[in-house]
């Protein structure tokens, strides 16, 4: 089956980001002074080949280890649907 | 004469010919450019990972270099005997390989730094840095995005060795002195071999007495003396 993988890579609580802290600085400055603890990251979208979506989260796992997130400094979340 | 010193050369690696050329005006010794499909272990006792953005930096700076089979290779170099040295974009592709510990994030400041800087030497029990004292305070340029050095939390004892800290002209190490926000004021590292040296400034850049100290052909001839034997 295909299915479809969604990594979410953040960077490691209490790391800073500066990154977040600009684009928050910068929602202020648009009036969204709501909004707090910005982090900004990245999403990798793929499909995978899979016998099931445990495999496929499995695969995902060994991807985001092997390559997608660096583990020194940042962390990562999966979501898997059936395409 | 043998062959003393290559340079692997990535998509997107843009110092590789500096390097070279620093690197012969500085020793007398050919560096010879190498495409990354073409390096195999121990081609010359000194392989150079030069600066710039291989693969584009896509994914994090160095990622995609420091999975491809040249870093194998680098490896089993390194494994035999080798010396390695990785400036800038070649440091981050050591760490990103896990020869030297720690990652890279974002400058601080969030620009793209190109300055020169003063650098503290930390440890000299390295062919790189046996010329250099410790304590001794050199100049070189730096030219980088990514310079906020990370140390591994999870490994904290891990392998690696600080060889250069970002200080200020009279060697004290402080968050003044800190371009980019590295923790530590780490800007250059080790591993425990003393034969892999990764560093975030461009020795290349002021190899020529021409451009400053000539700190940087300092640090070329003191890795030629190593290998001189060699090769």
């Amino acid at each position: 089956m295909t299915y479809h993988l969604v990594v979410e890579v953040l960077p490691k609580d209490g790391m800073l980001d500066p990154q977040g802290d600009a684009v928050q600085a910068s929602l202020a400055a648009l009036g969204f002074d709501q909004a707090s603890a910005v982090r900004v990251g990245r999403l990798i979208s793929l499909t995978v080949q899979a016998a099931s979506a445990d495999q496929a989260v499995q695969l995902g796992e060994q991807m985001a280890n092997a390559l997608l997130a660096n583990p020194v400094m940042e962390t990562y979340r999966l979501a898997v649907h059936a395409t | 004469m043998s062959r003393k010193a290559v340079v692997i050369v990535f998509p997107g690696s843009n110092c590789d010919q500096d390097v070279a050329a620093a690197f012969a005006a500085a020793t007398g010794q050919q560096a010879e450019l190498v495409w990354h499909t073409e390096f195999s272990a121990h081609q010359a006792p000194l392989a150079i990972l030069p600066g710039g953005f291989s693969y584009g930096d896509y994914l994090r700076a160095g990622a995609i270099a420091a999975r491809s089979p040249a870093l194998d290779a680098l490896r089993e170099h390194h494994r035999r005997g080798g010396l390695v040295l990785g400036i800038c974009n070649g440091f981050q592709i050591l760490t990103e390989a896990g020869l030297l510990p720690g990652a890279f994030a974002r400058n601080h400041c969030l620009h793209f730094l190109s300055q020169d800087v003063s650098l503290r030497v930390e440890a000299n029990d390295s062919p790189f840095l046996a010329d250099f004292a410790c304590g001794e305070v050199i100049d070189l340029p730096i030219a980088h995005a990514e310079g906020a050095y990370q140390p591994d939390q999870s490994h904290p004892d891990s392998d690696g060795r600080v060889a250069l800290r970002y200080c200020n002209q009279d060697g004290a190490v402080s968050a003044a002195a800190n371009p980019n926000g590295a923790i530590g004021n780490v800007a250059g590292l080790l591993d425990q071999t003393g034969r892999i040296f990764g560093l975030m400034p461009h020795p290349e850049r002021n190899a020529d007495p021409a451009l400053g100290s000539g700190h940087g052909g300092r640090l070329f001839r003191s890795a030629l003396q190593a290998v001189s034997h060699l090769g």
